[in-house]
């Protein structure tokens, strides 16, 4: 064996991969600092919060900082779970499927307007969310509560689970935050399926056609089940989205009742403003989720903003 | 292909199939569109000529909304407080983000861990992140005045100073740019090898191979980075919202926040539908210029 020369440039590139590592290793804990600062405070008992030089590991975790949280009178930060699992869950099967399909239509099917509709989509990417949400609001507010408050009037047991179902319009019930996604309303999903339902060959869908399958058929049995790596990523991009969501929820819920995470996170700041410990607990609460989220779905994540450029906040 | 002449042939049983199939499909988005995208853009380019309280009628009052979203103190200062935050956030978004991504595209251990680490911040809900910097920056009880008290700094005010407001703004962005920081590491990717080396024989050193070579071919990511962090910066306002409530002095009234606040606190709805087209434009305009412009710096191979 021969030993590998060490020439001057060799040895000005190692010192200089060595100070990277080292360099990359500090900014990389800098980024860390404050998640690591809100997890060891949730942690914390009230005097360590206060304590100069600040506390970094708490002396002994106080995990009933947690269980504080969960019991807090004013808010029932489980009830506001629940409220958060069903609107972000029902909004991404609604973006998930209507994306895929109208992206379908739009990659693959040959009909009179298509471009049009396709540059209408793009354009609704560009508009600002704020000049949508107040003729939204208004909107909303004019829409009646059709189908739901006859369910509601026959069980009460719906009405406890769901107490917006008695509402007289949209306004303070959770449609607002879940219709527009069923109905494609989000374009750059839509953008995202097109792409990836433009680049499977064409073949695979005559081959299908000739077999006599219907559009449906192609749809739901072939090609859907292809553009996986697509689905997933836009329904990771959709549940942060959803549950990251602040704006929507504040301007279209009311009644506490009806709350999400987000908006009690708020309150919950108000509330329990110098209680440190209760608010860095509930701030934990709300981000476990989506880390969970993120180690299992990295790589979706990342491979979905590299080809799109878009996702995450 | 006769595509062109499809329209004045009278289309054949399978076309027509096929014309039902596509607006069967894109059906979701045709209903969308006109419920929840032009229908309220109609409305509200209406409502901006309107005085309304929500309460009683609307009253037509011309172009006075939009007079007043022009000359009013309150929307200047908020057109203000998001054009400096932008001008001097994005800049430096940008550079961070590219140097970390060239530095994570070296040959370097760990990679996939340090990404994860820049990544981490954009994955947690803007209303956490807000909660949490409200107290980095605590005058008291901080990490941000007692990390630079290490380095001698005097323990600062920093969401309470009109100086230093905005400033703290500014750096708290640096938190989010693991995205723009992912797609830059996808075009450094991309970058073909041989011309790296050929460079290198050429006797370039590393930073005249990325001043020469890279950065030139990177400048398309580079435009789109900039114009998406340009539209989310112009459109900032929960941090502001939640940790300063706008203040101190209206310091960080940003002008979604301005809106809002008028829409949904004031409810001058018309007023407010005013604000907003004004922002359409403004960042309708600046998105504008930026493209223009990137024709004398953005490289297009051919």
């Amino acid at each position: 064996m021969t030993k590998t020369t060490l020439t001057p440039r060799k040895i000005r590139e190692y010192i200089g991969l060595g100070t990277l590592q080292i360099v990359l290793s500090i900014a990389v804990f800098s980024f860390l600092v404050p998640t690591l600062w809100m997890v060891s405070s949730s942690l914390k008992s009230s005097t360590e919060i206060f304590a100069n030089p600040i506390v970094w590991i708490p002396q002994e975790p106080r995990w009933r900082n947690y269980v504080e949280v969960f019991n807090s009178p004013a808010l029932p930060m489980l009830r506001f779970a629940f409220n958060t699992f069903v609107i972000t869950g029902l909004a991404v099967l609604g973006s998930v499927l209507s994306s895929a399909a109208v992206g379908y239509s739009l990659a693959r099917i040959r009909f009179p307007g298509r471009d049009i509709l396709f540059a209408l989509m793009m354009a609704t990417t560009l508009l600002p969310d704020i000049v949508m949400l107040i003729p939204r609001f208004i909107v909303f507010r004019n829409l009646p509560m059709l189908g739901a408050n006859e369910a509601a009037k026959f069980s009460n047991e719906l009405l406890n689970v769901f107490p917006w179902m008695n509402r007289p319009t949209w306004l303070d019930t959770p449609l607002p935050l879940i219709v527009p996604f069923w109905l494609a309303g989000t374009g750059l999903y839509v953008f995202l399926m097109r792409q990836f339902f433009k680049g499977i060959p064409m073949e695979l869908e005559e081959a299908a056609v000739m077999d006599g399958a219907n559009r449906w058929q192609i749809f739901w049995g072939i090609l859907l089940p292809l553009a996986k790596p697509a689905t997933v990523s836009v329904a990771v991009f959709a549940l942060f989205q959803h549950y990251n969501s602040y704006l929507e929820p504040v301007i279209f819920l009311n009644n506490k009742d009806n709350w999400v995470l987000s908006m009690a996170l708020r309150a919950f700041n108000d509330t329990y403003n110098s209680q440190w410990e209760l608010v860095f607990a509930a701030s934990t609460v709300m981000v476990i989720p989506m880390i969970v989220l993120f180690v299992l779905a990295q790589r979706y994540f990342v491979e979905g903003i590299a080809t799109t450029g878009f996702g995450g906040r | 292909m006769a595509s062109t002449s499809s329209f004045f042939r009278a289309p054949t049983r399978v076309q027509l199939r096929e014309w039902l199939d596509g607006y069967l499909f894109a059906l979701p988005f045709i209903i969308g569109f006109l419920v929840f995208f032009l229908f309220p853009m109609g409305y509200s380019a209406w409502l901006a000529l309107q005085r309304w309280d929500l309460i009683g009628e609307p009253v037509f009052v011309g172009f006075a909304n939009i007079q007043k979203a022009l000359t009013d103190e309150l929307a200047l200062k908020s057109l203000y407080n998001s054009a400096f935050y932008t001008i001097f956030a994005v800049p430096f978004q940008l550079v961070i983000a590219f140097t970390l991504a060239l530095a994570l595209t070296q040959r370097i251990r760990f990679k996939e861990f340090y990404r994860a680490g820049f990544y981490l911040p954009i994955i947690i809900p803007v209303v956490a992140s807000a909660v949490v910097w409200q107290r980095v920056f605590h005058p008291d009880s901080g990490i941000m005045n007692n990390l630079m008290g290490l380095f001698g700094v005097p323990p600062q005010k920093w969401l309470s100073d009109t100086n230093l407001v905005k400033p703290a703004f500014i750096f708290m962005s640096f938190w989010s740019i693991g995205r723009m920081m992912v797609i830059f590491i996808a075009g450094l990717g991309n970058i073909p090898q041989s011309l790296l080396e050929a460079a290198s024989i050429d006797g370039a050193g590393k930073l005249r191979q990325i001043i020469s070579v890279t950065v030139p071919l990177m400048t398309p990511l580079i435009l789109y980075n900039s114009i998406i962090a340009l539209i989310n910066s112009f459109q900032s306002w929960i941090p502001a919202d939640i940790m300063t409530e706008g203040g101190p002095e209206n310091s960080t009234l940003f002008v979604v926040l301005n809106i809002y606040r008028q829409g949904f606190r004031f409810f001058n709805m018309g007023y407010a539908s005013a604000l907003a087209w004004e922002l359409f434009v403004i960042v309708l305009g600046l998105t504008l210029v930026q493209f223009i412009t990137s024709r004398k710096w953005v490289y297009y191979e051919q």
